[in-house]
């Protein structure tokens, strides 16, 4: 929030000073300023799209395409971020400004949209990438298995968060899994299991400082009736959801209700006291993992009063 | 001290380049060649030096083991591994030639009291390609889903037979290379077949990332695993990754998604009419990808292949004369035209 509001800040200065001294440089050497400018748009357009057709960008090892996530995907996800959710993210300098750290966040929402919305505040208001770890399912499916990994993110495992971390990456988790973001509507903001506790033994692995992340908001953008379990055996999919929108309104209950969000990162919790050889101790992994599931509670308590009635100005 | 090397694989292209590149060293007082057939069978010589010679054997045979003592062999550079089935002979050939030969070489370099260093050519396809693999894959790595078919299952069985040899022998230094997919101008495999075709396939919804080495970066590595004791299993790629996109969009041809079911049965199609083949493990891989570490090499070697993975696409495209296409002569024709209505003069 604060960088963004920083940015415009500057926006504004340059916007007094810049153009002044350009036009009269400009005019000086006798040339328009208009078709320049435009010439100079339209010129890196062209160079992007000339990289885009002859394959000639980089990705990274996971796949991440920098490029691609910054130029096209996070530009059509950030008006959901700002106009739809009106997402507001706070205790952004929680999160380190260099080196690893692991962001672990409660997961809701029936679809996984507050992994693209972490995504989005990650980038817009902390500053740095987030590589998220996924579900071995997204990787199976056509169309999501690479748009997961061309936006950054890879299959939740110890070998590849190791990985991650090592490079000194931001990582995050969702360690409820599909028995967070999955629950009834009934069960909203109370946390799950937290699985075996791997994100902790990966951390203490590497050192570095667990983040605890809460979000608010997304519990209410597809409310969780029931669900199909039937139709869910068949398609292969943790399950089928039905909500006061969906099946009953077709793809129209697709359209996630417009619920207010807020994200918020809580105090790093550090993990280098412990050594390397820790992360083999599952009293240790045990403990810190419901440790780091008693904070995000707590966060998520305060945050939820905070944020007060999820339609407003309605309810 | 002067060594002779025993080279398996010589009649193809990486295995004649490694014997000729040995054969000039001056380390090396002879190279003996085998394989099924003879080298210069396409016309093309791979001794300048005239310190190698070639013998005919059968790796699937134990006259292998006659070479061997009749030669006083001290170094061993296994590069018979072939990666698909040829046209006129098939899998169960192949299969045979892969592992059975291997059991059979390796049975000779067990007897042999010469012997003091053997290196092995493996692929990176023992690591499989899943969508429940890590990203990256260290040598220590077991592979998700074990490959149960083709080239892959082949390597997994020979590196098993080179592990147990080991263990039998550990007076000898033995080198297991896994290498990506190889590139360059003279390279003949499934992967260099397929980016040959006029209309490339892919499969919908997948965007695998690849992997390439150079072909003479892995010439090089085999030149300094054969010259130098480095024990070991290694990954051998250039650096970075390419995904399938990246390289359909750098060959500048068209290509045709397809959704999986129908690419199997396309492929089986294409492989019946002996077109090109495409095995239920390449399905995979151009379905979920796989990339390797390589650092463990790096710092065996001080050392790092010269052509990075991009590089050695590029090279492989050079050489056979597929740059660009239409999409970027439309972009060129368009930037032209930007830069001619922003400079009217120029």
């Amino acid at each position: 929030m604060h960088h963004s509001a920083h940015d415009n800040a500057d926006d504004a200065e340059g916007a007094k000073v810049i153009p002044l001294d350009a036009a009269r440089a400009w005019r000086a050497s006798g040339v328009d300023e208009e078709p320049a400018a435009d010439g100079d748009c339209l010129s890196r357009l062209l160079s992007f799209l000339r990289r885009r057709v002859t394959g000639d960008y980089e990705v990274d090892e996971f796949g991440f395409d920098h490029e691609l996530t910054d130029t096209v995907l996070l530009e059509l996800v950030r008006p959901v971020y700002r106009h739809w959710f009106r997402v507001d993210t706070v205790g952004v300098g929680n999160v380190p400004d260099e080196g690893g750290a692991l962001v672990v966040a409660n997961h809701s929402g029936t679809l996984p949209i507050d992994a693209l919305m972490m995504q989005v505040a990650m980038h817009d208001e902390v500053g740095r990438r987030i590589r998220l770890l996924g579900a071995d399912l997204v990787y199976q499916l056509p169309v999501l298995s690479h748009l997961a990994r061309k936006t950054g993110h890879t299959l939740a495992c110890p070998e590849d968060a190791d990985r991650l971390l090592r490079k000194g990456e931001v990582v995050g988790v969702f360690p409820e899994g599909f028995k967070g973001v999955g629950k009834r509507f009934s069960e909203r903001y109370r946390l799950q299991r937290f699985g075996r506790g791997g994100f902790v033994a990966s951390a203490i692995r590497a050192g570095v400082p667990i983040v605890p992340c809460a979000i608010v908001g997304a519990e209410e953008i597809y409310p969780k009736l029931g669900e199909v379990p039937l139709l869910s055996r068949m398609l292969g999919v943790p399950y089928v959801p039905i909500t006061p929108l969906f099946p009953w309104f077709g793809p129209l209950g697709l359209v996630p209700l417009p619920s207010k969000w807020m994200i918020e990162f809580g105090e790093p919790i550090r993990t280098d006291e412990y050594g390397p050889a820790a992360a083999d101790d599952p009293m240790v992994v045990f403990n810190t993992t419901d440790h780091v599931r008693d904070v995000i509670q707590q966060i998520l308590n305060e945050l939820r009063l905070r944020r007060g009635h999820a339609f407003p100005p309605f309810f | 001290m002067t060594q002779t090397v025993l080279v398996t694989g010589v009649s193809r292209h990486i295995g004649a380049r490694v014997a000729s590149v040995l054969a000039s060293d001056p380390d090396v007082a002879s190279v003996i060649g085998v394989d099924t057939l003879p080298p210069w069978g396409e016309g093309r010589s791979y001794d300048p030096s005239g310190r190698a010679q070639f013998v005919r054997v059968d790796l699937r045979s134990s006259d292998i083991a006659d070479v061997m003592s009749a030669a006083d062999i001290d170094t061993v550079v296994h590069l018979s591994l072939v990666s698909a089935p040829s046209r006129g002979a098939g899998r169960v050939s192949m299969k045979e030639h892969n592992v059975i030969g291997t059991m059979q070489l390796l049975a000779a370099c067990q007897r042999s009291a010469t012997v003091r260093r053997v290196v092995v050519r493996s692929t990176t396809a023992v690591y499989g390609s899943s969508a429940h693999a890590p990203a990256v894959f260290t040598e220590d790595l077991e592979p998700a889903d074990t490959p149960s078919h083709g080239y892959g299952k082949d390597a997994t069985e020979v590196e098993g037979y080179v592990r147990g040899f080991a263990r039998r022998r550990p007076d000898i230094t033995v080198s297991l290379l896994r290498f990506a997919n190889m590139m360059g101008p003279g390279v003949e495999s499934p992967l260099t077949r397929f980016f040959t075709q006029p209309v490339l396939p892919t499969v919908l919804g997948f965007d695998p990332r690849l992997q390439f080495v150079h072909e003479d970066d892995a010439v090089e590595v085999l030149r300094r695993m054969a010259m130098e004791d480095h024990p070991g299993t290694f990954n051998v790629a250039g650096d970075g990754v390419l995904l399938m996109s990246q390289c359909v969009r750098r060959t500048g041809q068209p290509s045709v998604p397809l959704p999986s079911p129908a690419f199997r049965l396309l492929g089986e199609a294409a492989r019946r009419a002996g077109l090109v083949e495409f095995s239920p493990e390449q399905l995979s891989l151009l379905s979920h990808g796989r990339a390797v570490d390589t650092g463990k090499l790096a710092a065996e070697l001080g050392w790092k292949p010269k052509f990075t993975t991009a590089a050695a696409f590029d090279d492989f495209l050079r050489a056979r004369g597929l740059p660009g296409g239409l999409p970027l002569a439309v972009v060129d024709a368009l930037s032209e035209l930007v830069r001619h209505r922003a400079d009217p003069r120029g």
